[in-house]
């Protein structure tokens, strides 16, 4: 099945409008998604129907808000092959769900003289956290590099890891480079040491079809906002054994089993790790992002954004006077495009972009160490999802052209 | 092409892209009697102002950074406004660049070449980028490199 982005683009509402005069063209789903109707609706729906809190109640809206709450869950396992519902954690975001394994199973685990390896693609909420970790504990971070076309130097890693590796913390696709990494392989040099092996797939799982199973990842984590889903939602996936070997996260309601005035024994998982009301309405509402997604078919969304990538890539090498930081190869990318323009930084080349209402991200992009790497202060960066048409690519480089002729101007007047 | 509703020559005026291109004082001061640095940690411009500061005037200025071309052209910019003034109109000027980028206000005559900035009032996105280099020289005038020195 293929994509027709003409009937998709219906689905959306906020994409029919204009942006300083101009048809909307956006090219920010790297850093958030837009929503169909059907999950607005699925969230009205929610707060004029069904809305109660869950888990405690004995009345019929408790009973319904909780069913609809839990299987999100069970959807959510299916969707990326988990092993068990119950290793489904929500959180806010991804952000939350590393931070939840580095503090729990990091501080259980990881001791002084330990190692860390992560990559230098790494966005900060994969590498703050592990740095906290490495600050309280008195362990050593390590960060594999990546090669000059832009992919994860596998060999590097591999040298890094060592019978003192206790977590191996990557992304599955990056989001400044598009790099998609060798997931299954690393996860063997983590194995071979007893690493506990944690992926980023904030950036994979919205974008193509990810088996946690088949991936041979002990943790994985995501964003519902990054695919069609409502902001402040996160996932964690992990064996249910795993989390009940972990002590809780964060205390509270929800997550107990008895309380006491000195102690508390904790909820059965994945609720030892939902302290609190968790964000019922965003949760359920993501039950019909994934829906939207199924229906399409991951497969078809991926074939889709990369036949877009390409389109995109060779724009932007034709166009000259352009670095593309990234793999050039559609099959070892995904759609999130950086690159860097000679005559103009990426917060100019952003802002003359935007008035042409393209919309598009300037900056470092949550990955200073990235940037550091690839000796840029900030990129420029255009990231496509299942909405986009090559048209919109058109218009990104008629507005490049704009920023030429701004930038272009001044050298040519300076010069007479 | 069709011609964009923005219209960028505003804010991207030929004297801020002389500016960008031969920025004026760039470098370090070996004599420096003050410094101060700062950056935009959401987009990365950097700038780091030195200062050799004698009789309560600004003998020189020279500045060294990274950044968008607003961020850079408005420092080299200031430089050029600054070299030669008492400390207390080095910090009128600053204050009234300030006025103009934030408050909106008309530019004042004191700021003379600054005005050309004044277009970035209206893209609220980037008035940071503007007001990087004024709160940088605001700090330097107040941070003698000796206290520095000597923690």
């Amino acid at each position: 099945m293929t994509i027709d982005t003409g009937r998709i683009r219906e689905d959306f509402p906020i994409l029919h409008q204009e942006v300083h005069g101009r048809p909307l063209v956006y090219l920010d789903n790297a850093a958030t998604t837009q929503k169909p109707q059907r999950v607005i609706d699925a969230l009205v729906r929610y707060y004029q129907r069904d809305n109660a809190n869950i888990h405690r109640g004995i009345h019929q809206l408790a009973v319904r808000a909780t069913e609809q709450y839990e299987a999100t869950r069970s959807r959510v396992a299916s969707f990326v092959n988990a092993p068990d519902p119950r290793g489904i954690v929500f959180t806010r975001n991804t952000s939350e769900a590393l931070n939840l394994v580095a503090r729990t199973w990091g501080d259980e685990h990881v001791g002084e003289g330990d190692e860390i390896v992560l990559t230098v693609m790494e966005h900060h909420s994969n590498i703050v956290p592990w740095q906290l970790l490495a600050q309280r504990k008195g362990a050593c971070l390590k960060y594999a590099t990546t090669t000059p076309d832009g992919r994860l130097d596998i060999d590097h890693l591999r040298s890094l890891i060592t019978p003192r590796t206790r977590v191996v913390s990557v992304t599955h696709a990056s989001n400044v480079l598009g790099t998609i990494t060798p997931v299954s392989e690393i996860a063997e040099m983590a194995k071979s040491v007893g690493a506990l092996f944690v992926v980023d797939a904030a950036q994979s799982v919205p974008h193509m079809a990810v088996d946690m199973q088949a991936l041979g990842c002990d943790v994985l984590a995501f964003s519902a906002h990054k695919m069609l889903g409502p902001t402040g939602v996160g996932v964690l996936c992990a064996p249910p054994e795993l989390l009940e070997s972990l002590p809780p996260f964060l205390g509270g309601g929800e997550m107990i089993s008895v309380v006491r005035e000195d102690a508390s024994t904790w909820a059965d998982v994945p609720h030892k790790f939902e302290a609190g009301t968790p964000n019922i309405g965003d949760v359920i509402a993501l039950n019909a992002a994934l829906d939207y997604l199924e229906e399409l078919g991951m497969d078809a969304v991926r074939e889709h954004e990369r036949d877009l990538t390409a389109y995109a890539l060779d724009r932007l090498q034709s166009f000259g006077g352009i670095t593309i930081h990234g793999p050039l190869d559609v099959d070892e990318r995904g759609g999130a495009v950086s690159f860097s323009m000679d005559e103009a930084h990426p917060h100019d080349v952003s802002t003359i972009v935007d008035g042409h209402g393209v919309a598009i991200r300037a900056g470092h992009h949550c990955a200073q160490l990235l940037m550091r790497h690839l000796r840029v202060p900030a990129t420029t960066r255009a990231s496509f999802y299942l909405y986009n048409e090559p048209r919109e690519v058109d218009a990104l480089i008629d507005a490049l052209e704009d920023v030429r002729r701004v930038f272009g101007h001044a050298s040519a007047r300076s010069a007479v | 092409m069709p011609v964009p509703e923005v219209q960028f020559d505003e804010l991207y005026r030929e004297l801020i892209l002389d500016h960008y291109r031969n920025p004026r004082h760039r470098g370090t001061l070996d004599d420096a009697t003050h410094h101060a640095e700062g950056l935009n940690p959401t987009c990365g411009d950097e700038v780091y102002i030195d200062l050799v500061l004698d009789d309560e005037t600004v003998q020189q200025m020279a500045f060294e950074g990274q950044g968008c071309s607003i961020s850079q052209a408005s420092t080299s910019m200031l430089s050029d406004m600054i070299t030669g003034k008492r400390v207390s109109e080095a910090r009128d000027i600053t204050k009234k660049f300030e006025d103009m980028l934030v408050a909106g206000q008309e530019p004042d005559p004191e700021i003379g070449d600054l005005e050309a900035f004044q277009g970035v009032a209206k893209f609220h996105a980037r008035i940071k980028c503007a007001t990087l280099a004024a709160k940088v020289l605001e700090d330097a005038l107040e941070s003698p490199v000796s206290a520095q020195r000597g923690g």
